[in-house]
């Protein structure tokens, strides 16, 4: 009983129940082998390229903030990649850190448009959005005349960014699984993290503390913009070429798989078990639809149900939480 | 003792906003060991002077003297290092983080080395619960509850323990029994005398002047912006520092109100409500 409770008190509680409410359903519902889907390539390649980018959006959004400019930034990454490398020939390195410093710009002009304006962060990476929309596009037409490249990538590229391991998942499951556990280290591990719920809180006390929120917002915001362009550039590697569109799902994607993780859209509470757990829930939706024998437009439904059960789940626990009193169950229970 | 230099003072501070004045010419001294009550009605100002006091807003004349030196805070912050430790109504600002948690936001206490330095969450904890126990609020025994799920009392008195044990000098404490009930203000309140007996120059806010006088040791009344009144404990009654509260201009006003009812009326007085 008291592990149970102890179980419900935890921000990542409404994401395991979520997916397993899932798993039940496919399997009941839907007739899904569990043993074939357990990890299936499909949902698992998508999780990864998902989760990445959820990372930093889940940090940013604890933090008080939100990016959406991560939708234009993951084909960012991968044009900037493949017209470096691929159009021009250049080093793969030369590419791949065009890609990143890409990020790291647009993260850094989002940060201070954030820290120096009283616009809100949806609106300004909105304008970000569009504004990099824009920016590749009229790039690669402007300077490949396609809105498609090709890029052959050299060995150890594609061995640490783009090759299948065990011919059906992709090595970034590898990163996404990695960086999981630095994000988990530094939020709940490290006084940094820390200063982020904190921000997430109440940001005007934070900084009266001695937080500097100005440059933690801005770190934040390069991190979301630099994992979205390194999604984008790994996909170009593993693909060996890269698109003008695709990404905006991505906004979407992200959202519903932290919110879903059990962060606060409003900030101040959050895990990155709960957002692994949101994102792994997500993908199955998504792409665990195809092991059933249910039709793949009834995922959007599911996925707006499983949202909406979350997010009632994350009030309710978040309110045993928070009339929690530890001396009182300990002492009903001799456990 | 009084020869001593108060902690913290003001000569003649104005502070206005734009074209709004809002404190006039305004002189208070606060010495350690000692609770100055700041009272006034809805809109007099109290606010705007602790907010001066706390470094959020520099006055527009006037001076703050510290140890009896000049001094200028460049922002909260500034006046935070230098002991001056704002509490707000409903305490903690972090209802959703834990006791120990918030207790060292921006000064988290770490172990380990280099880049593997984690937040020390049992030191953190340990320290926040034995701060608040000695005030005596020994209810709280767990750091790692929610600061919102404590009581009002309770969070009033962790965000008082917390200015104590980072080195507070002065403690501000803008309506802290405002939304209690009997109970809980009474905690408060005893919370209020300890932080006074360890030597904190002690600043309260508050409508109720029971709780004023209990605590009281000097009273500042403000009306509009202006020092009406400025006594020490014992020198006036409750009665009377109700009436100057409610600013004898407005009780004039509504005689004078009554009074033309009545001629008006031949001499009834207006159906009571
Ligand atoms: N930033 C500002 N700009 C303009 N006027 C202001 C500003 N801050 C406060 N005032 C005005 O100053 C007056 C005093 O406000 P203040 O908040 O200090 O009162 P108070 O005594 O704290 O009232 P209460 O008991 O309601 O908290 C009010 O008339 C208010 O409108
Ligand atoms: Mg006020």
């Amino acid at each position: 009983m008291d592990m149970m409770s102890a179980f419900f008190r935890r921000p990542a509680a409404a994401s395991i129940l979520s997916l397993i409410g899932v798993l039940a359903f496919y399997v009941i519902i839907g007739g899904v082998n569990l043993a074939n889907l357990a990890l299936a390539a499909s949902w698992v390649n998508f999780a990864a390229n998902l989760g990445i980018v959820a990372l930093p959006v889940g940090l940013l959004m604890i933090a008080g903030e939100i990016d959406i400019s991560i939708g234009a930034m993951m084909p960012a990454g991968s044009m900037a990649t493949a017209i470096i490398s691929g159009y021009y020939g250049l080093p793969i390195a030369v590419g791949m850190a065009g890609a990143l410093v890409l990020g790291i710009l647009v993260g850094l002009v989002n940060g201070l448009l954030a820290v120096r304006t009283s616009v809100p962060s949806l609106i300004i990476t909105l304008g970000t959005l569009v504004g990099m929309q824009g920016v590749v596009l009229s790039a690669s037409v402007l300077l490949t005349g396609n809105a498609s490249v090709a890029l052959t990538a050299p060995e150890w590229a594609k061995f640490l960014f783009g090759h299948l391991i065990g011919g059906s998942h992709q090595v970034v499951v590898i990163w996404w699984l990695v960086l999981t556990v630095l994000f988990g280290f530094v939020l709940h591990k490290t006084r940094y993290g820390n200063w982020i719920f904190a921000m997430g809180g109440d940001k005007t006390s934070a900084r009266n503390a001695g937080i500097p929120t100005r440059g933690m917002t801005i770190l934040l915001f390069i991190l979301s913009a630099t994992c979205a362009s390194f999604v984008g550039m790994c996909q170009a590697i593993q693909f060996n070429s890269a698109q003008v569109s695709g990404g905006m799902d991505y906004i979407f994607n992200t959202i519903v798989s932290v919110v879903v993780g059990g962060v606060l859209l409003t900030g101040g509470l959050g895990t990155v078990p709960g957002v692994f757990f949101g994102t792994v829930t997500f993908a199955i939706v998504n792409q665990g639809i195809y092991f059933t024998h249910i039709n793949r437009n009834w995922a959007n439904l599911i996925i707006g149900v499983v949202l909406l059960i979350a997010v009632a789940m994350n009030e309710s626990f978040r309110k045993l939480a928070l009339h929690h009193q530890p001396g009182k169950t300990a002492k009903a229970s001799p456990s | 003792m009084t020869d001593e230099a108060p902690v913290l003072e003001l000569r003649n501070v104005d502070k206005s906003f734009g074209p709004i004045d809002v404190l006039q010419e305004i002189s208070l001294k606060v010495r350690s060991g000692e609770v100055l009550c700041l009272l006034g009605d809805n809109g007099a100002g109290k606010s705007t002077l602790i907010k001066t006091l706390a470094g959020v807003h520099p006055p527009t004349r006037g001076e703050i003297l510290m140890d009896g030196k000049p001094v200028q805070f460049s922002g909260p912050k500034d006046a935070g290092d230098r002991g001056i430790a704002t509490v707000h109504q409903f305490g903690g600002t972090f209802p959703l983080m834990s006791i120990g948690r918030s207790f060292f936001v921006g000064v988290e206490p770490t172990k380990g080395w280099g880049p593997f330095k984690v937040f020390d969450r049992k030191l953190a904890n340990e320290i926040a619960v034995k701060a608040v126990q000695s005030f005596g609020i020994t209810r709280i025994d767990d750091g790692d509850r929610l600061v919102g799920g404590l009581s009002g009392g309770e969070r009033q008195s962790l965000a008082i323990a917390r200015a104590v044990h980072f080195g507070a000098r002065v403690l501000i404490l803008d309506e802290p029994t405002a939304a209690l009930g009997v109970k809980q203000a009474s905690h408060v309140l005893r919370i209020v005398l300890e932080a006074k007996r360890r030597g904190l120059a002690v600043i309260f806010i508050t409508h109720q002047v029971m709780h004023a006088m209990a605590v009281g040791d000097h009273f500042a009344v403000l009306i509009r912006g202006a020092l009406a009144a400025s006594f020490r404990k014992g020198e006036k009654t409750r009665e009377e520092i109700t009436d100057l509260m409610a600013g004898g201009e407005a009780m004039a006003g509504l005689e004078a109100t009554l009074e033309t009812y009545m001629q008006s009326h031949e001499g009834h007085p207006p159906p009571s409500a």
